[in-house]
């Protein structure tokens, strides 16, 4: 019976135009609701998690990369209106992050269709995804752990002093600018450098970026934790919205219909994470993050190093229409 | 499928006996629709032959530029190390007989008219050196493992002596485009008659247009469908915010 409903439920097929692949509407939903929930769950984008998913189920990774992008506008959007209302986003600050990131899309956009030409941006886009993964996740469960101990000493009364925010060399840099929302007079050069970075990430990648921007501003820049977050998906938006539109001039690889079924996942999915969030221990949860992100990392590196059951693959070329 | 065009057909037939035509030959449908749920799709090809004799049927794809990589292992890692172009690559081919292929044509007459999925040439863009054979046959492999070329994609049927039928299968991941179904009549070993007939596959529907406009030779077009979107997003965006906003 319950099969038979599930069954049922699950030949609701929609064809994707340009992944050109039949998929279950069921399945977007799930995955799109699954990341969702894990993203309002660990406050994080969640593009990185979609886009090699995706690719699991069959989509080409330029495609699964360039939608994301599109689908990063609608998440950044719903989350920026959130933190807007609580005045959390420094205006200023986005705009001299976006002038970069605008750049580096553009260097993304074009690297990523060198590599299509010559047949090597799936691999890219895998190795990309290992590296950035693997180390993420390392990182994360390095810290979680920290976290958790520093926990067990704290109820054993012992307390850790923590240091707040300190100048670097980062602050000596030319160009500099005040920014009134997060109490800073810094050089411009270095979010500028960030955002650049960031945005040739979000293209060859199609993720938001978030965590790179989040912790580069708060240790490299030496911004109030509240305002990054607000100020990030700001930017996020402008610089996905202008991945997405280089991406469809360039290699017509976003699939809006795509997008659009994986943005309802994910909204309705990110609220119910973000309210069970909130009532569970963070230190927990960030571990559990890591152990996620690195299994994932494994999982995408294992298909780099295990040996293809095809040896030739075929590419059409559009030149000769 | 469609009895009463095989009646109109065999009317035809007798009632022109004096055109010298061995074979004549149509398609059910000459417009193929991909919706949304397409799953694959039969055709019907018929017609008839002013004798004994045997009938082969040709389905070609429109061709395009190809290019096949192989990949190597590299530091562990399987990378796309070689690849070859070729050009006038059908995107999809396929034969249907009445009895297979090397009992009713010779060799040199199936290699002359690539008869077969065998028998297919192709250029290669830039001039190539020997010992690249490998390329090729890998080329007709991967197309056969997506479905897209088959030596036996049905069979052709006759009813009586000059009435045939045959159905082609088209794959539910048949490329778009202009097709060309060639029919030969073959007698003792010789091609005596030959016809063509054009089979126009398209993408219908919500779909089709989101394609259309996505892979626009109009880099305006594409700029516009980016916008779109862009904009389809922001405003998924926004109603989300709307529908779960604290009070």
């Amino acid at each position: 019976m319950l099969g038979a409903l599930l069954d049922w439920l699950l030949s609701f097929q929609v064809y994707l135009p340009i992944a050109e692949l039949s998929v279950s509407v069921l399945l977007l939903l799930g995955l799109g609701g699954g990341v969702g929930f894990l993203s309002g769950l660990f406050g994080v984008g969640g593009g990185f998690l979609m886009t090699p998913l995706l690719i699991f189920i069959g989509v080409p990774p330029a495609v699964a990369v360039a939608t994301q992008s599109n689908q990063t506008v609608a998440t950044s959007v719903s989350g920026v209106l959130a933190h807007w209302s609580r005045d959390n986003v420094d205006f200023k600050m986005g705009f001299v992050l976006l002038s970069g990131g605008v750049f580096g899309s553009l260097v993304g956009v074009a690297l990523f269709s060198i590599l299509r030409r010559f047949g090597q941006i799936d691999l890219v886009i895998n190795i990309a995804y290992v590296i950035l993964l693997g180390s993420i996740g390392l990182m994360m469960l390095a810290e979680a752990t920290r976290a958790l101990r520093r926990v067990r000493r704290a109820q054993r009364g012992a307390m850790a002093p923590r240091k707040l925010h300190q100048h670097v060399w980062v602050h000596g840099l030319p160009l500099k600018m005040r920014f009134k929302k997060s109490r800073l007079y810094i050089s411009a050069i270095m979010p500028i450098g960030i955002g650049f970075v960031v945005g040739i990430l979000s293209a060859l990648l199609g993720v938001g970026g978030a965590f790179l921007i989040v912790p580069a501003m708060i240790y490299l820049v030496g911004m109030p934790t509240s305002i990054v977050v607000g100020t990030s998906l700001f930017q996020i938006i402008f610089v996905a919205a202008v991945t997405t539109i280089l991406q469809s001039m360039e290699n017509r690889t976003v699939d809006v219909l795509l997008a659009f079924v994986l943005t309802i996942g994910s909204v309705i999915g990110a609220q119910f994470g973000g309210r069970i969030g909130a009532r569970l221990p963070g230190e927990q949860i960030r571990f559990l993050l890591a152990v996620l992100i690195l299994s994932v990392a494994v999982g995408l590196c294992y298909e780099l190093v295990a040996t293809p059951d095809d040896l030739f693959s075929l590419q059409s070329l559009l030149g000769s229409r | 499928m469609r009895p009463l065009s095989l009646l109109v057909l065999l009317a035809m037939a007798l009632a022109a006996p004096a055109a010298a035509k061995g074979i004549v030959a149509d398609i059910d449908d000459h417009l193929v629709e991909i919706t949304t749920d397409f799953a694959g799709q039969d055709i019907l090809v018929f017609g008839a032959i002013d004798g004994p004799g045997d009938v082969i049927l040709v389905m070609r794809g429109p061709a395009g530029r190809v290019a096949v990589h192989q990949k190597e292992r590299f530091a562990g890692i399987w990378v796309n190390a070689e690849s070859i172009e070729f050009d006038d690559v059908p995107s999809l081919y396929g034969v249907a007989s009445s009895r297979p292929l090397f009992e009713i044509l010779p060799n040199e007459v199936l290699d002359r008219y690539q008869l077969g999925i065998g028998r297919l040439r192709f250029e290669t863009v830039e001039e190539q050196p020997y010992g690249k054979g490998s390329f090729r046959i890998a080329l007709v492999q991967q197309k056969r493992k997506q479905g897209l070329y088959a030596d036996r994609v049905g069979r052709v049927t006759f009813i009586g002596e000059t009435l045939f039928r045959a159905n082609l299968h088209l794959p539910s991941n048949v490329p778009t485009g202009t097709f060309l179904i060639d029919v030969y009549l073959v007698r003792e070993g010789r091609i005596v008659d030959a016809q063509n007939m054009p089979l126009i596959i398209s993408k219908v529907g919500f779909g089709a247009d989101i394609y259309k406009y996505a892979n626009s030779r109009s880099i305006a077009q594409r700029f516009g469908y980016g916008v779109v979107a862009v904009l389809v997003a922001l405003l998924t965006g926004w109603l989300a915010h709307l529908a779960f906003r604290k009070r």
